[in-house]
């Protein structure tokens, strides 16, 4: 258990020319449980890697608890990590695979067994224990690498590259669930390496997304959604994603092509020029009544729970997501309707204030 | 019910007909020479398996056959774990691995007579550099000590042979995916539990194949002790192949020699496969215990 503090930590993979992970400086908690979110190539993985010291970094220094561990090697760390896809040792069986990490570190034999007793049970595999891996369903045998990493107690902290990627979908709540109750009862520090944001949020006290190398926000689940600080982050986050417009402001109104949409409420005046205004699907409503920012409607989805409703906003699709009972049909014509408090402002795709419908007549 | 279609044959039979030129058809006239004493190409009599029973019970022909088994033995103890540790040590990547494979290589692309008067000269004590320097260590002689004669014979075929075991095993390495190394360095493995649990196990295929090929190759030696020692000193390195040389177009005895071929061909047979079920049989065991 420890806190991890990362200073100035930066990643090239071909000697300066390009970042996959641009330098960064963060410090994360002892205890929390914190997931790195984003996509492929993003630098997340390489982020893990530099933690867990599988990869050297190019710049930066890393700490834990305050004592400068980068040029320690992966062992003497002591972290434990999981890997996306199972890896085992095939001459084993699956109780000696489990108590390898162990028995490497030299721990009585009486500690081993009662650990891998404790750690069969939570994964289910206590059946399995004493036939060799290879022979186990490929969503076992990630248990088992799951379980070797979850073996040890003295660990600094526990890192998941993608652990359930393999793992059907309905044992994958139970397992989060389980995991989750594993750290509240252990409180490891826990880093979670996820593209599925799901998985982030439901997991991670908090979460860190990345995007090309960099990290665009970190936040709880609710600030991710609710407050994304990034144009990025509002569009990866959520299901499906922000809706962008291209507007402009002057002298503190936004309007969207002619259309005034309320007037442009930030920490710090907004310059007049051009601007994006982002809007979740959730936030946006529609009305057939009265003007605004015409739309055409042009599809219909029924989502079970909701209706998703497409159409051809003032530059490109908008997604509206509105109750069942909603009665617009494609080919209508209809106007946007802004939620007050939800509607962001962007530049250069960075938040930048938000709308505000004060004294705008909608 | 499924319509038999026995047109597939006719694709196997250019097969068979190469196959049957190149290997059943002399190995045929080798068995017909076995059952005959061959005087000369008008006269011959037929004398049933007489060479075979003569075979079995001549002292000279067992000992050749036990000097192979030794001499194979030895061989393989020396290569395979040398073959290893080579390739355990060889640069990963870059030219410095390009480097490395093409020295580890020099001597299998070196014809095999020519390995065989390199070394000779290399050896003589008069003339000699290596067997120079031997003789300052201790009395070294080839032509006139056996057991110098033996271990030259074996230091060339290790020379010689253990880059085929180095390249194999390196290529076998270099397959095992990163993840592997990484995952065992995140649970504190050890070097020597790194290649015992992670790189042993990946290897065993690759390496059933370098012993095999390793066993064949050695028991039939015949190029390196011809040239360098001509089975001597004495019959120190007499080993089966060049004695069988020796009967067939030494004394021209066809028909002892054929019955001998046929006999050294069944012995590779049978200890291949012996290797082959030995090495493969915890594969076959896990292929039981899931059905």
């Amino acid at each position: 258990m420890a806190e991890i503090r990362l200073e100035n930590v930066g990643h090239s993979y071909d000697d300066g020319a390009t970042f996959a992970l641009k330098p960064i400086t963060l410090t994360w908690e002892d205890g929390n449980a914190i997931a790195l979110l984003g996509p492929s190539g993003c630098g997340k993985t390489t982020l893990l890697n530099i933690i867990s010291g599988l990869l050297t970094p190019s710049t930066g220094r890393v700490f834990f608890d305050g004592v400068d561990i980068t040029d320690l090697d992966t062992a003497k760390r002591n972290v434990a990590q999981v890997f996306q896809f199972p890896v085992l040792y095939d001459t084993m069986t699956v109780r000696e695979n489990l108590s390898f990490p162990l028995k490497n570190r030299n721990v009585a034999k009486d500690v081993i067994s009662a650990r891998i007793d404790e750690i069969a049970e939570l994964l289910g595999l206590t059946k399995y224990l004493d036939i060799r891996p290879q022979k186990l369903r490929s969503d076992l045998q990630q248990l088992v690498s799951l379980g070797r990493g979850l073996v040890r107690r003295d660990v600094p902290a526990i890192l998941f590259d993608e652990p359930l990627t393999v793992i059907d979908q309905n044992f994958k709540w139970t397992l989060r669930g389980r995991l989750k109750e594993m750290h509240n009862s252990t409180r490891h520090t826990l880093v979670y390496v996820t593209h599925d944001q799901t998985e982030a949020l439901t997991f991670a006290d908090k979460v860190v997304v990345l995007n090309q190398g960099e990290i665009v926000q970190t936040g709880t689940a609710s600030d991710l959604f609710l407050a994304p600080q990034d144009e990025f982050v509002g569009f990866f986050i959520g299901s499906p994603g922000m809706n962008f417009m291209d507007a402009s402001v002057s002298n503190g109104d936004v309007s969207i092509g002619s259309t005034l949409i309320g007037s442009a409420d930030g920490d710090r005046p907004i310059a007049n020029g051009d601007i994006r205004v982002g809007i979740r699907p959730e936030f946006l409503s529609l009305s057939s009544q009265g003007t605004g920012t015409d739309v055409k409607i042009n599809r219909i989805e029924h989502r079970g729970g909701y209706k998703l409703i497409h159409a051809d906003g003032p530059n490109g699709n908008v997604v509206a997501k509105l109750a069942n009972d909603a009665s617009f049909v494609a080919g209508e014509k209809a106007h946007l309707i802004f939620h007050p408090e939800r509607t962001y402002l962007f530049r250069d795709s960075k938040l930048c204030g938000s709308v505000s419908t004060k004294g705008v007549k909608q | 019910m499924k319509t038999r279609n026995n047109k597939a044959w006719f694709l196997v039979l250019p097969v068979i007909l190469v196959v049957a030129f190149t290997a059943l058809l002399p190995l045929m006239t080798v068995a017909n020479y076995a059952i005959q004493d061959v005087f000369n190409p008008q006269s011959r009599i037929f004398v049933g398996m007489k060479w075979f029973y003569q075979i079995t019970n001549d002292q000279l022909i067992i000992s050749a056959f036990k000097r192979s088994f030794q001499f194979s033995i030895q061989a393989l103890l020396i290569q395979i774990p040398l073959g290893i540790a080579i390739a355990r040590i060889m640069p990963k990547s870059g030219w410095r691995a390009s480097a490395a494979l093409v020295a580890v290589s020099v001597p299998l692309i070196i014809p095999w007579n020519v390995i065989g008067s390199t070394w000779l000269i290399f050896s003589r004590s008069d003339i000699g550099l290596g067997g120079f320097l031997l003789n300052k260590l201790f009395n070294f002689d080839f032509t006139s000590d056996p057991k110098d004669g033996w271990g030259l014979i074996l230091t060339v075929d290790v020379w010689h042979w253990t880059p085929l075991v180095v390249l194999l095993v390196y290529a076998g390495l270099r397959s095992i995916p990163q993840a592997y190394y990484q995952a065992a360095a995140i649970d504190g493995a050890s070097s020597f539990a790194i290649f015992r649990y992670v790189e042993l196990p990946k290897l065993r295929r690759v390496l059933l194949i370098a012993v095999l090929l390793r066993f064949m190759d050695s028991f039939m030696i015949y190029t390196e002790p011809f040239v360098i020692t001509g089975g001597g000193p004495g019959d120190a390195t007499t080993f089966a192949s060049i004695l069988l040389t020796n009967i067939a177009v030494g004394q021209f005895d066809v028909g002892r020699a054929g019955a001998y071929s046929l006999i050294f061909f069944i012995v590779i047979q049978i200890m291949s496969f012996l290797f082959y079920t030995v090495l493969t049989l915890q594969d076959r065991e896990e292929v039981t215990k899931t059905k």
